[in-house]
């Protein structure tokens, strides 16, 4: 067979067959170390300086004073109750418009002013703020439901963005019950 | 005749094209690459966060700016509560303020969060709030996990 020239062939590309596999180390090495997940928690506006704010004139029937003792014990309007009635009363103060005399006029003036002893512990400060937090949740939940049929939570990741201003479109559910929880300032005792 | 006993098979390829597999493998690699964040401070002070079920997550990592409050770690076991901001433990309070201004010059509208141990006293947290206030740092977080249903 003479006229099967021999052809030798150099290669002259580089092997990229090992790609894969350094790229998969290196994959490895990031999806170990790598930390996801975002912070989640209780999201609060603390109050301005003390000594450029001017006190606002509130409606004693606007205010809910929630006082949390250093034991956990918990005083709304100075009754006693049981940390799992707080939502309801939140609510109820909240979402009164006038009926009651004891409660607020409407949700928009509504403020709940949250107020602990410094002999309490973490724990049950949490665990009462969160009962707030949450009485405002439910509440934005329910308007969402009854206006757009969806959870407050969805709802709000779907307000459109204006591309050319980048403001965002007005969240009315926010806008009729806004968060007005004051953290109080603390006694000294 | 040699044709004859050729076995048929058919032109499509058995095997699965790997060629796009590096491809791949790097656009998950630049994601992990982009979301990762390396250096965790050393945590100077023991914080078990607690549990709440109002919970908010915090996208912009970027914002955040932790402080941990919670019994020192000692070497003998855990002493009295302490504050740490970054890697370091504070021990003059007033001393939040400056950090936070700095913080506050760079990044207008961080996000402080508060991790805090479930033990300590609301009354160290009162003090480090009012250091907050004082730096005009009224953006707070209280980290917290969610309640298992």
């Amino acid at each position: 067979m003479p006229l099967l020239k021999k052809r030798k062939k150099r290669d002259a590309e580089i092997p990229s067959a090992s790609m894969a596999d350094i790229a998969f180390l290196l994959l490895i090495f990031f999806l170990v170390t790598t930390t996801i997940n975002a912070d989640k928690g209780i999201y609060m506006q603390l109050p301005p300086k003390l000594d450029e704010q001017v006190p606002p004139e509130i409606n004693q029937r606007n205010l809910l004073n929630v006082l949390v003792a250093a034991d956990g014990q918990v005083l709304v309007d100075n009754e006693v109750i049981q940390i799992s009635q707080i939502r309801d009363v939140v609510k109820r103060f909240i979402t009164n418009n006038g009926r009651e005399p004891q409660f607020s006029v409407s949700p928009d003036k509504a403020v709940v002013s949250f107020k602990t002893k410094r002999g309490l512990s973490y724990d049950n400060y949490i665990g009462v703020l969160d009962e707030i937090k949450s009485a405002y949740n439910e509440l934005r939940n329910e308007e969402a439901q009854r206006e757009f049929g969806r959870t407050y939570g969805e709802y709000k990741a779907r307000l459109a963005t204006d591309p050319d201003t980048g403001e965002r479109e007005a969240d009315v559910v926010a806008e009729k019950y806004p968060l007005k929880i004051s953290l109080a300032e603390p006694d000294d005792d | 005749m040699s044709a004859h006993f050729k076995k048929k098979s058919s032109n499509t390829s058995q095997e699965i094209p790997t060629a796009s597999m590096p491809d791949i493998i790097f656009m998950l690699l630049i994601f992990f690459m982009v979301t990762t964040v390396l250096r965790e401070t050393e945590l100077l002070v023991n914080v078990s966060i607690p549990q709440a079920e109002a919970v908010e997550k915090i996208d912009q990592k970027r914002l955040i700016q932790y402080i941990y409050i919670g019994p020192e770690k000692l070497e003998s076991g855990v002493g009295d509560p302490a504050v740490q901001v970054n890697d370091a433990l504070v021990r003059d309070l007033p001393d939040i303020r400056q950090l936070m201004f700095a913080r506050l010059r760079d990044e207008p509208s961080t996000i402080t969060s508060l991790r805090v141990d479930r033990s300590v006293e609301t009354g160290l947290l009162y003090d480090v709030q009012q250091e907050l206030r004082e730096a005009e740092a009224l953006r707070v977080n209280y980290s917290t996990s969610r309640e298992a249903d």
